[in-house]
């Protein structure tokens, strides 16, 4: 094709564009991805019973807000990877205080417990099944932002996956919080935090391939 | 390009015009001679993505840097669909042009009308060592020359447009 036809016909198909497409895209995907993972989590595992008097705790807030401030961090970092000249900036960095701020409660609780308790803090009553748990709730919001992301255009592929990845993990741990009965700080800074970074290890691997463009 | 985010199809022509040009000759410059249909592909390649890829465009920011890093993606996987080693030009500090791409200024700098200033001989064997790709070796068996004659002439070439450049944009 003549390139002077194309660019007619590349002009002849112009529909305004709305604005904050690349979020609106990405929140579509997440959204669509985690109404999936909800009906997973509830069917496979179900809300925890206690959830009422939970939700007067300390440590279910705590689990929320960490992965919920992860998954922020993760769209608001996708959302400029996904552009062709995106790059990460300070959000970058800001990626590991949630993490750096868990391990600093982590450090208190298991310093301050008697040492035969430090093993229970740590493991809790579901380490076997806490990170896989979690990357199973997160296959379809992983499955949803990464359809988002292959309409739009990132060019770092391996690292927007991983991002990608990280907040689909991050999304999926948020979910599967309202299962888990887990309540210290030791154990959600272990597992949780392994299994969001399976899912981001699995986005950044898969990201050249699913991603190209 | 904000006007066709808005819907402009007028607007986005011209613009997609005059991208082409700027677009071909990067290919072009990137590709080396010979690879004329190559280019034409990648640019093409590269409209229809920009296009159908619009919206990830912030109007915020420099539309030439986004324009810029499309341009590129395509161009190292067209390298790596290839084969062929992206060959980095920021790496080769001779290489006055390097940023010739950076901005849309810069861009419009033609080559060819630069190396028209030099002292024939100099030209020649700037073409052939950093256009055409030719060897030291190679460029000193075509002009009957030593090899290390070679590398000063281009040398001296590259370094007096680097001036010249340098004197105009001040």
């Amino acid at each position: 094709m003549n390139t002077d036809d194309l660019i007619a016909a590349l002009a002849g198909d112009v529909t305004p564009a709305p604005r904050h497409a690349v979020a609106r895209r990405l929140a579509l995907g997440l959204a669509l991805g985690a109404v999936a993972a909800v009906a997973i989590m509830v069917s496979l595992f179900g809300v925890r019973a206690d959830l009422m008097p939970a939700m007067m705790t300390g440590p279910f807030w705590l689990k929320l807000v960490y992965v919920l401030s992860l998954a922020a961090l993760g769209f608001g970092l996708i959302d400029r990877l996904a552009r062709p000249d995106g790059e990460g900036g300070v959000l970058a960095t800001m990626i590991v205080a949630p993490l750096a701020v868990m391990i600093i409660l982590a450090a208190y609780q298991l310093a301050d417990a008697p040492a035969a308790l430090r093993m229970q803090l740590m493991m809790g009553g579901s380490y076997k099944v806490c990170a896989l748990n979690i990357v199973i709730v997160s296959v379809p919001i992983f499955l949803g932002v990464f359809w988002a992301l292959r309409s739009l255009a990132p060019t770092r592929l391996t690292l927007s996956g991983a991002v990608a990845g990280m907040l689909a993990g991050a999304t999926g741990a948020f979910i599967y919080a309202f299962h888990c009965t887990e309540v210290s700080a030791p154990f959600m800074t272990v597992w949780y935090t392994l299994g969001i970074v399976v899912v981001g290890a699995v986005g950044a691997v898969l990201g050249r391939t699913l991603l190209h463009w | 390009m904000v006007r066709s985010l808005a819907g402009d199809g007028v607007a986005y022509a011209t613009l997609l015009r005059r991208l082409n040009g700027h677009l071909r000759a990067y290919y072009v410059r990137r590709l080396g001679p010979g690879r004329g249909a190559d280019a034409e592909d990648l640019l093409q390649e590269t409209l229809i993505a920009m296009h159908a890829r619009r919206s990830t465009y912030d109007a915020t920011r420099p539309f030439t840097a986004w324009v810029h890093a499309i341009a590129r993606y395509k161009l190292i996987d067209h390298f790596r669909r290839t084969k062929r080693r992206a060959e980095d030009p920021l790496e080769d500090p001779e290489l006055l042009f390097s940023s010739a791409d950076t901005n849309a200024a810069e861009a419009q700098i033609d080559v060819e009308q630069l190396l028209r200033r030099l002292p024939e001989k100099t030209r020649r064997l700037i073409r052939d060592v950093k256009i055409e790709g030719l060897s030291t070796a190679e460029a000193a068996a075509r002009h009957n020359i030593s090899e290390s004659a070679v590398k000063v002439g281009v040398h001296r070439g590259l370094k007096s447009l680097g001036v010249e450049i340098k004197d105009e944009a001040s």
